[in-house]
């Protein structure tokens, strides 16, 4: 008897390390950039560019360059994405070939982001000459999000409940109108969360955009998507291997680190506001 | 060969029903009566919730399932190729066994089919809604609280909610599968006093585990056992005197 309440004692203080290990990690990195990182910001920094070859570096056309391929990698992957899950949970018989692409999605979910770079430089930078783009980064981004939100999406779609295809399909609405009115709607909050995730993986990676989207400098804005932009991820990988006066920039690095991070946050922070606010609309 | 009687709405010519390899019906020929109320009753996994669905071709959305034999809607096979299951569902409304409103408005529940089916007038959609909740005996519940949401009523008046919603669509049959199983003593009485009412205007087809529910609510019934139709007739000689020895097992609690 004593030595069940003892193995559950350890079981659970396991239990609680872990936990208390995870959260502690990400809490000493935040805090970490947090405190290299919150001098170097100032209005100038977040609004100028970079000048005096980045040792006053600037950030502001890469801040805004992340922002436009996020955007844009979301808006490629978002629908895609949702149609591909629709299709896979919905209309597709379950079967070999079903299987062959599920596989196929996961295997994308494990390459290598600097491949989806190349696949990227290859196919839309020279192939389709979009050329070093924020339209050829925003569709490499995007193909190395479609997964995740692939799989988000088919999760939450198989997490309606059946009773309300059934109630919806008895009453002679027709399939696509039930999908599109009952299971897309009540799938939204879970769909929701796998672009939060896809959104903090476009806007930090550097491997997919550096052959694709990314300068190492520009002074002015984009005008167009077939220009190139400046963006966070590359930024600081350019001030922290590649520039000419990289210990000069170290402020500069935890600086644009620290903005990458908030940047993400933020916008995770939105899209849970607004999933949390759907939930509680939808409640079953 | 059942003949297709002009009070038959409809009829069944010896239907099978497969789920893979496993036969769930064989051979079942019956007619149902127009605006009469039939009771299909019998133990668990005697197949008749599994032929309800068959009516309104609701098996269609499980895969690997097969029918053989005709059902017969107004003399016309609804598993014929050409033939829209949507719109026969359209005739042919279901209830299900638990209350299952969509995650709206009490008023969208009701107006969301219907719309759909081209109806877009909003003093029409209204009246339709006022006539639908009255003729499911809800009206005086909720006709103050119509843009609240479905998942607030309790579970007796979400049922309420969904016969509303597939009267909204005035179908000709209503399926009702098993409807008072997961609903306390009153509702349920409400939910009988309901279908007694309905009758008058709709055919009805109900399964149920309750057989003083199958003996209060119908006219006809039929019992089902182990995949085929035992014993069909009127409610009362079913009950009181049913020829089948089994049918007799089983409406005195000898198993079930």
């Amino acid at each position: 008897m004593k030595w069940r309440y003892f193995k559950q004692a350890v079981f659970f203080t396991v239990v609680r390390l872990s936990a208390l290990v995870i959260s502690l990690t990400l809490l000493g990195i935040l805090a970490y950039i947090f405190f290299n990182g919150y001098r170097a910001i100032t209005w100038d920094f977040l609004t100028l560019p970079p000048t005096d070859s980045m040792t006053r570096g600037w950030i502001m056309p890469a801040i805004v360059g992340t922002f436009y391929l996020t955007i844009g990698a979301i808006s490629v992957a978002l629908p895609l994405g949702i149609v591909s899950a629709t299709y896979l949970s919905e209309y597709a018989k379950q079967g070999p070939f079903i299987r062959i692409i599920r596989i196929g999605v996961n295997c994308l979910a494990g390459v290598p982001s600097v491949v989806f770079g190349l696949f990227g430089l290859g196919f839309f930078v020279v192939f389709l000459k979009f050329g070093s783009s924020i339209l050829a980064g925003s569709l490499t981004l995007g193909i190395l999000i479609l997964p995740t939100i692939i799989g988000a999406s088919e999760e939450a779609l198989k997490g309606v409940p059946q009773t309300f295809r059934e109630a919806s399909l008895a009453l002679g609405v027709s399939k696509w109108q039930t999908i599109y009115r009952i299971v897309l709607p009540s799938a939204l909050p879970g769909i929701m969360t796998g672009s939060i995730l896809g959104i903090g993986r476009a806007a930090g990676e550097t491997a997919p955009i550096m052959f694709t989207a990314a300068a190492f400098f520009t002074a002015i804005l984009p005008k167009s998507i077939f220009d190139e932009v400046m963006a966070l991820p590359y930024h600081i990988y350019v001030l922290a291997t590649a520039g000419t006066y990289i210990e000069q920039t170290r402020p500069l690095q935890y600086g644009t680190v620290l903005v990458l991070v908030a940047l993400v946050l933020g916008i995770d922070l939105i899209a849970i506001v607004i999933r949390s606010a759907m939930r509680r609309k939808k409640r079953w | 060969m059942v003949k297709v009687g002009k009070n038959f709405i409809i009829n069944t010519n010896d239907v099978n029903f497969f789920y893979g390899s496993f036969r769930a019906l064989t051979e079942i020929t019956m007619g149902f009566e127009k605006n009469r109320v039939t009771a299909l009753i019998g133990p668990s996994g005697c197949g008749k919730s599994t032929f309800l669905r068959l009516l309104n071709r609701m098996n269609d959305l499980i895969d690997g399932t097969r029918v053989e034999g005709e059902v017969l809607f107004e003399g016309k096979n609804i598993y014929a190729t050409d033939v829209d299951p949507v719109e026969i569902r359209r005739r042919i409304g279901m209830v299900f066994q638990k209350p299952n409103p969509f995650p709206k408005s009490i008023l969208n529940n009701v107006t969301f089919a219907p719309k759909l089916s081209g109806i877009t007038k909003k003093s029409d959609l209204d009246s339709l809604v006022e006539q639908s909740l009255r003729q499911a005996v809800l009206w005086d519940e909720v006709k103050d609280i119509l843009n609240r949401s479905a998942m607030t009523l309790s579970g007796g008046q979400q049922q309420r909610l969904c016969i509303a919603r597939a009267l909204a669509m005035k179908p000709d049959v209503i399926l009702m599968d098993e409807p008072t199983s997961a609903l306390d003593p009153i509702s349920t009485a409400k939910i009988e006093e309901l279908i007694d009412e309905l009758k008058k205007r709709y055919t009805i087809i109900i399964v149920t585990h309750n057989m003083q529910q199958a003996a209060r609510v119908s006219q006809k019934t039929a019992f089902f056992h182990l995949g085929t139709l035992v014993e069909y007739g009127d409610t009362r000689e079913i009950f009181t005197n049913p020829r089948e020895a089994r049918t007799k097992d089983y409406i005195t609690g000898r198993y079930g």
